[in-house]
């Protein structure tokens, strides 16, 4: 369901390299984690294969185009004097939801975040779990097939982390494809099918997860970083 | 063009609800345009200066300043939890962004304008009466000129230092234009003068409108991609 | 040689042209009947203002060129024209007045020409201020065109409101000296001048360039 080749980007006239011949391809069910320190270019590569930068060299594809993606990242992307309802609304009509069907789909995906008591509240007032719940509901409006998330674990507490790792973990499977990029191992890892480590723009090592467990990766991925440290 | 279109209208109705939740920025550019035309009031000598001859420019010059208050807010109501973010990855065609922020800033400088108008007639005893159409034809052709550009410059500087500063400095040189027109049209509404002298500034209104909303049409997406 | 070598060569060969040109306006160029010795500054003032005009014409095709090309060198071009077009209008801006306190009675004044100037000015330094204000190279570079654009076509439309509808326009208060009325000595030594201006402007944007391609090379070493 998506597919990068050969990609590269780097910034402020080739001083910074975010992105060092990345390819990847993902099928529907499947995750990829990608763990990387900050800067190692992980959003860039996310916002590459969401057409929000355009790579300089290489390509990438998602099938079904930009209305089959959905973001979550750690801000919401949602307008705090609206309420979490028209918020989603608003966003629907965005991304072509029929307008008869708009506000059947709100209350639906507001149900299954177990948002439907704070609909009406303005977004400002939720707190930042509440607030990444609704981010979600906002990503899901419009039934992504692929579903791109940068850093979503950022500020929230472990209570709220562990909450959000359960609802990542239903929304897999069902035809649906995930790219987490985090810099934390121990908060991805378990929800992986494919692992990356990103370091410098590069993936260094891309493989599938054959069994491996969560404290395995992370201490992998320790030895990865130290490597290019040292 | 349907799709163009509902997307311009849900974009501008989005603003605009914002603005109605929130309406800080609306009281604060209505309050601000009170606030001129009183400077005004005082910074002029009543015995030297009749009402008359400076009401044109006070008028324009108002309504300049309180329409950059209103660009400047366009855009950064998008920095808000990168909503701006959001809208470019979502299908959404970048004219269509253009355009509805368009429309929902020239509802916003229109309250305004309505609100300053009669507070204008007021204030300096200026009949308008008689020119009231005309006026507002000028209104909306000199509005219109000032938002096209106005949007366009505003999305750029939301990402630049000094966001609030620069707009000015980038947007008034294009604003001095229209706003030479609008005064002179005016002028000359507000001394009887027959609506054929007019005719001709609403005409070069009316071509700067339409030169500069092309253009914006045309660069606007350079300015909001990454 | 360098390209900053050769720039300095033109603006020194141009500087020494400057001399001879002035040498000829003050000494083999007849006295204008009505406005006497003030009058000579229009061989500085004029070719001053249009290479002002020719620099901010550049810019935005090298904006338009940048949009689609997205060439950097094309952008070095464009700062570096509108750091020099800076430099011409600040001439027509200083000279301008200098000749119009003897001429006009006043410092200053809204004629169109005057005007417009000013606007070139006001354009050139807000696109600089622009400059300044966006960290990011190919952001600046693409927000710079957009402006350079724009510019182009307000200034396109100045002289549109001044050509097309000259009865609308403030007519200027006192003769001007225009270029058809102009004896054949005086325009000779004009169009000397535009083209040692000319030679300048080719001299400064090319050292100015070369400043460009120094600072963006160190930003890859």
């Amino acid at each position: 369901m998506l597919w990068a080749e050969g990609l590269r980007h780097a910034f402020n006239q080739g001083r910074v390299v975010a992105l060092d011949d990345v390819s990847f391809n993902l099928a529907a069910g499947q995750t990829l984690a990608i763990f990387g320190p900050n800067g190692a270019g992980k959003t860039t590569l996310l916002k590459v294969l969401a057409g929000l930068i355009r790579p300089q060299a290489g390509s990438a594809r998602v099938a079904g185009g930009r209305r089959a993606i959905g973001w979550i990242g750690h801000q919401s992307q949602l307008y705090g004097h609206l309420s979490v309802r028209e918020n989603l609304l608003f966003w629907a009509s965005l991304y072509g939801v029929p307008r008869a069907e708009r506000g059947a789909r709100a209350t639906d995906v507001l149900a299954r975040l177990g948002m439907t008591d704070r609909a009406e509240q303005p977004v400002w007032s939720l707190s930042r779990g509440l607030v990444q719940r609704a981010a979600i509901a906002k990503a899901l409006i419009h039934e992504p097939r692929v579903l791109l998330l940068d850093e979503p674990f950022t500020g929230l507490d472990l209570g709220a982390a562990a909450e959000l790792r359960a609802l990542l973990a239903a929304l897999r499977g069902a035809g649906r494809a995930l790219v987490l990029a985090t810099h934390n191992v121990d908060e991805g890892a378990e929800l992986a099918t494919d692992v990356a480590f990103q370091l410098r723009g590069r993936f260094v090592q891309y493989a599938p997860r054959a069994g491996r467990g969560s404290a395995e990766i992370a201490e992998a991925y320790r030895r990865a970083v130290a490597g290019t440290n040292g | 063009m349907g799709e163009l279109l509902r997307q311009t209208w849900t974009i501008a109705r989005k603003d605009l609800l914002l603005e109605f939740r929130s309406r800080t920025a609306i009281v604060s550019a209505v309050v601000f345009t009170a606030l001129v035309l009183t400077v005004f009031n005082f910074g002029r000598d009543p015995t030297a200066v009749s009402a008359l001859d400076l009401a044109p420019s006070i008028l324009w010059v108002t309504f300049t300043f309180a329409a950059m208050l209103g660009l400047n807010r366009a855009f950064q109501l998008e920095l808000e939890n990168q909503a701006l973010e959001g809208l470019l990855i979502s299908p959404l065609d970048r004219r269509s962004l253009y355009w509805g922020k368009l429309l929902a800033n020239l509802a916003f400088v229109a309250v305004v304008e309505a609100v300053g108008l009669p507070l204008f007639v007021l204030f300096f005893n200026v009949p308008v009466g008689r020119v009231l159409l005309p006026l507002l034809a000028v209104m909306a052709l000199a509005t219109l000129g000032f938002v096209a550009v106005g949007t366009l410059f505003s999305a750029m500087v939301v990402r630049t230092r000094f966001a609030e500063l620069m707009l000015p400095v980038l947007l008034l040189p294009f604003l001095l234009l229209p706003l030479t027109y609008a005064v002179q049209a005016t002028a000359r509404l507000l001394a009887d003068r027959p609506l054929s002298e007019v005719a001709g500034w609403l005409r070069l209104l009316a071509a700067y409108d339409i030169v500069f909303f092309a253009v914006a049409s045309w660069l606007f997406p350079y300015t909001v991609d990454e | 040689m360098t390209m900053a070598q050769k720039g300095r060569w033109l603006v020194v060969t141009g500087l020494v042209l400057l001399g001879g040109v002035y040498v000829r306006a003050l000494a083999f160029t007849p006295v204008e009947r009505f406005q006497g010795p003030a009058q000579k500054i229009f061989y500085v003032h004029v070719p001053a203002a249009v290479t002002t005009e020719l620099a901010v014409i550049l810019l935005g095709l090298a904006g338009v060129f940048y949009l689609f090309l997205k060439d950097p060198r094309l952008d070095r071009f464009a700062e570096s024209s509108a750091e020099v077009g800076t430099v011409f209008a600040s001439i027509v801006l200083t000279t301008g007045p200098i000749w119009g306190k003897p001429i006009w009675g006043t410092w200053w004044t809204w004629d169109a020409r005057l005007t417009s100037t000013l606007f070139l000015f006001f354009l050139l330094v807000g696109y600089q201020v622009l400059r300044g204000a966006v960290p990011d190279g190919s952001l600046r570079a693409r927000y710079s065109a957009v402006l350079g654009i724009c510019a182009v076509v307000l200034v396109g439309f100045i002289h549109l409101s001044v050509y097309l509808f000259p009865t609308l326009h403030p007519q200027p208060i006192v003769l001007k000296p225009s270029k058809p009325s102009l004896p054949g000595e005086m325009l000779l030594t004009l169009l000397l001048s535009f083209g040692v201006f000319l030679l300048l402007y080719v001299g400064f944007v090319m050292q100015r360039y070369a400043i460009a391609t120094r600072r963006a090379e160190s930003f890859h070493g």
